[in-house]
């Protein structure tokens, strides 16, 4: 429970309140993940600061790479040409979420900072090696995606004090790459993922070799989680089925998901991994000719 | 400590003294008593609470209300009503959509919002649309029809 509302229409605005407020006021943008975990009492602050009338954070632009506004919203990520033809995996991610209604309300901020292990819209945010730019009433700074998390779970960010703005990647297309992500839940929607992964591969220069690969999977460990070996054995080697065979079994080794009653046993969401994975890597293959 | 909230609920203007913390929901059916929005799970799963708001289907039950300032809100009560039956409520109505009716608000706003976006959805489109809406009566195939039907006759929309 809160019990001010402040809905600032400028950025320097909504810091001042956080400043005042001392760690007692906390961020909200959609308040699709907030109000829920309020109503169920697991959080409580003194004032909501709801960020999204700050009208300039949502937007989804290339310059100099793609930028996204932190309040962009899934709708807004799903629709966007822009991605489907640049970052089709984090288009694709973000048409999964929730419904209609969520994805209408809901922002790409708060998924990242929500930092569920397999929030859609972080999984292939940091397949495609986003930084965010985090701001404070002492300046901004800019993060790595990956870097944003705590091992253990959680994100370095606090969101009674910082404002996550940006979003920024360069478009894999851009580099003759590709992008896909994969998902399986228990309903087509309306269901959080039993599995989602999300794959970046770059061509060396000879279009032949894999320059660089970048698999992301959820909910395999606290926080989205890299398939590092996975990635190392698809790197320097020439692109086949095969070889992506091989990463997809060493990404599901490395994986380790829990036994969940909701989510099904770790050894079918590994068998998952591995099925997942494979065909994220074909589509990826598969997009890199567009 | 209350305040007041300007926003158009179905095509009138209303200010309404509330709770920092109140969500749309309670606006709607506590505040200003319009019961056709229903309150199904409360947290964003069974859509029985959409209402749209400019132009676009969320749910009232996890919205807070504050985020309506200025704001036009549009219920099932600004749909149509027993003496003016809205085209979408009609085809409801001739499908056979509507069994128990606690869904039916709510997937009639989902509904109306897709066929002002899109004039000619078909069964995929609809289904993407609806997809937050839970039916425990009907088994959708009706209600599928239903918009369909409605897409049909776009110019009375
Ligand atoms: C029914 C339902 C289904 C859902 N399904 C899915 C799903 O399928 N996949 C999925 O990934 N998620 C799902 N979600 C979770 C949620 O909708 C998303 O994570 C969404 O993107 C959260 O964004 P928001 O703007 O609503 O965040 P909020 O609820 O406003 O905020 C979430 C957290 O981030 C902080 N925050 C938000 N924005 C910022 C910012 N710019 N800077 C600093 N801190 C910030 C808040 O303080 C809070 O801690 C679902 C939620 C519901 C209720
Ligand atoms: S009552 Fe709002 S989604 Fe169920
Ligand atoms: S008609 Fe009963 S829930 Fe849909």
């Amino acid at each position: 429970m809160f019990h001010k509302y402040y809905r600032p229409k400028h950025l320097a605005e909504a810091l001042a309140v956080l400043s005042e407020y001392e760690g007692r006021a906390r961020v909200m943008a959609g308040g699709t993940d907030l109000i829920v975990q309020l109503n169920k009492g697991d959080i409580s602050f003194e004032a909501a600061v709801d960020i999204t009338n700050i009208k300039e954070l949502r937007y989804i632009i290339e310059e100099d790479g793609i930028k996204i506004g932190a309040l962009t919203t899934h709708t807004d990520l799903a629709q966007s040409s822009l991605l489907r033809q640049k970052a089709p995996s984090l288009a694709d991610a973000a048409g999964e979420v929730g419904s209609l209604q969520i994805r209408n309300v809901g922002t790409v901020g708060g998924n990242i900072v929500n930092a569920q292990p397999a929030a859609d819209a972080a999984i292939p945010l940091m397949a495609l090696d986003a930084v965010a730019t985090i701001v404070s009433a002492s300046g901004a700074r800019q993060v790595a995606l990956e870097m944003l998390y705590h091992p253990g779970g959680g994100t370095i960010l606090d969101p009674c004090s910082e404002i996550l703005t940006e979003i920024t990647f360069r478009p894999p297309s851009d580099m003759g790459g590709g992008s896909a992500f994969g998902r399986l839940s228990k309903r087509k929607a309306l269901s959080l993922p039993v599995f989602n992964a999300a794959v970046v591969l770059l061509p060396a220069a000879d279009d032949k070799n894999i320059m660089d690969a970048r698999i992301v999977m959820g909910p395999v460990a606290r926080i989205p989680f890299r398939a590092r070996e996975a990635e190392n054995l698809l790197r320097g080697n020439a692109f086949n089925e095969d070889l992506f065979h091989d990463a997809a079994d060493t990404a599901s080794r490395e994986a380790k998901p829990r036994d969940s009653l909701f989510r099904g046993s770790s050894a079918y969401r590994k068998k998952l991994a591995q099925v997942i994975v494979y065909r994220s890597l074909i589509k990826a293959w598969k997009d890199m000719g567009c | 400590m209350m305040k007041d909230l300007a926003f158009t609920i179905n095509g009138n203007a209303v200010m309404v003294r509330i709770d920092p913390h109140t969500l749309l929901l309670d606006v709607l059916r506590e505040t200003l008593d319009l019961t056709g929005t229903k309150r199904g799970c409360g947290e964003g799963e069974c859509g029985a609470c959409t209402v749209v708001v400019d132009g676009e289907a969320v749910n009232s039950c996890i919205y807070p209300a504050w985020k309506v300032e200025g704001c036009n809100v549009l219920t099932v009560e600004g749909l149509g009503s027993r003496e003016e039956v809205h085209p979408l409520q009609e085809s409801f109505l001739e499908k056979g959509a509507v069994q128990c009716g606690f869904c039916t608000p709510g997937m009639l706003m989902s509904a109306y919002a897709l066929l002002q976006k899109t004039r000619e959805p078909d069964e995929k489109v609809i289904k993407k649309a609806l997809a937050g809406n839970l039916c425990r009566c009907t088994g959708y195939k009706k209600i599928i029809e239903a918009v369909k039907d409605a897409a049909g006759k776009q110019n009375k929309l």
